[in-house]
């Protein structure tokens, strides 16, 4: 029974929505500590149910890619929070889209030089390039440069995470006061993780860092692609 | 209601990026051009229509979930990273210090720039 259990597609669509369940209660119940971050514990849960039940990735992902597949229109839907925050765009555009054009370019490029330097694999270093792009965005660029979606997103969520835990009191030892460029920096680094960090500080960041992912989101499909071609 | 018709308004807009970034060989993803349309849209309306808003908050407020199966791919490469674990911590920790630094230097500088220039 459990061999036709094992199977069926469903099987694997509710592994991941128990374990997402069980990531998102011990983030909850943590206080919503960074280092409890809920798409961590699912990974980290799937993966080992998976070894112990010796199914291999394709077969857990042919059931599981309706949850990815639905990445597609979720990116697109980020228009309506970059919308909302309109009004900061237009008031200090410049110096939001100044900033934004700053990170996208110089961390994709720093970030391949530094894997480069530290002796890491081409397929590493073009993930790490990634590192600051939210994770729908980033994989899409992904296939558009050498490196697998895979790499990309552990990269993605591990600098999520760490951003969002250090972001703050590194800027502020570094004298970062005002809550706009704290927000900004917090959103151009570590996207939807860094932007629920900003909210938590003050709205204003919040507001910012919604804004600076998006814009990351949209300069990182249009210059990485063209960045990395010209690297090559 | 409302948000089905969002929904599939979203569905809608991201396969029409596709269609376009396929069609003209573009390094941009389907569904950034997705993104970018609903936000023209949005500006020309002047405003965001009650579907799409319900549609979009509701999978704006799941996304973390929809990671997860990508996520889940490292398992294939478990070893390599393994192999590697010190020089990529130690990428990875520069890099994010590196964005944070270019990303709020470029800010704050360029917000007391156009301040002085106002004044």
């Amino acid at each position: 029974m459990m061999a036709h259990i094992l199977e069926q597609p469903g099987f694997y669509l509710m592994l991941t929505l128990l374990c997402f369940g069980v990531g998102q209660w011990v983030f909850e119940r943590s206080g919503r500590h960074t280092l409890a971050n809920p798409v961590t514990i699912a990974a980290i849960g799937v993966i080992a149910t998976l070894l112990v039940l010796e199914v291999p990735y394709e077969q857990y992902f042919e059931g599981a890619q309706i949850l990815h597949f639905l990445l597609g229109p979720a990116t697109v839907a980020l228009a309506v929070p970059l919308y909302r925050q309109m009004h900061h765009l237009k008031r200090l555009w410049l110096p939001i889209v100044l900033a934004i054009l700053a990170s996208v370019s110089i961390s994709f490029t720093g970030a391949i030089q530094l894997s480069r330097w530290l002796g890491m694999d081409g397929e590493l270093g073009n993930a790490l390039g990634l590192k600051s792009v939210t994770v729908p965005v980033a994989m899409g660029i992904s296939e558009h440069i050498d490196t697998t979606v895979s790499l990309t997103i552990v990269f993605v969520v591990i600098t999520g995470n760490l951003g969002s835990i250090i972001g703050s009191s590194v800027l502020g030892r570094f004298g970062v006061r005002d809550p706009r460029v704290m927000g900004l920096a917090l959103g151009a680094t570590s996207h939807g993780q860094g932007t629920a960090r900003a909210f938590d500080l003050h709205p204003e960041s919040g507001a910012f860092a919604g804004l600076a992912m998006a814009l990351t989101a949209v300069f990182a499909s249009l210059l990485m692609p063209l960045i990395y071609s010209l690297m090559h | 209601m409302d948000r089905v018709f969002g929904m599939a308004g979203l569905l809608g807009l991201w396969l029409l990026g596709e269609g376009i970034s396929a069609h003209f060989g573009l390094p941009v993803p389907g569904s950034v051009i997705g993104l970018m349309l609903l936000f023209v849209i949005l500006c020309l309306k002047g405003g965001i229509p009650t579907g799409v808003a319900s549609a979009s908050d509701s999978l704006l407020k799941y996304l973390a979930m929809l990671f997860v199966p990508a996520g889940v791919g490292i398992m294939v490469y478990g070893e390599v990273l393994l192999d590697v674990w010190l020089p990529t911590s130690v990428a990875v920790v520069l890099a994010t210090l590196l964005t944070l630094g270019i990303s709020a230097t470029v800010m704050a500088v360029s917000i007391r720039l156009s301040r002085s220039r106002e004044l």
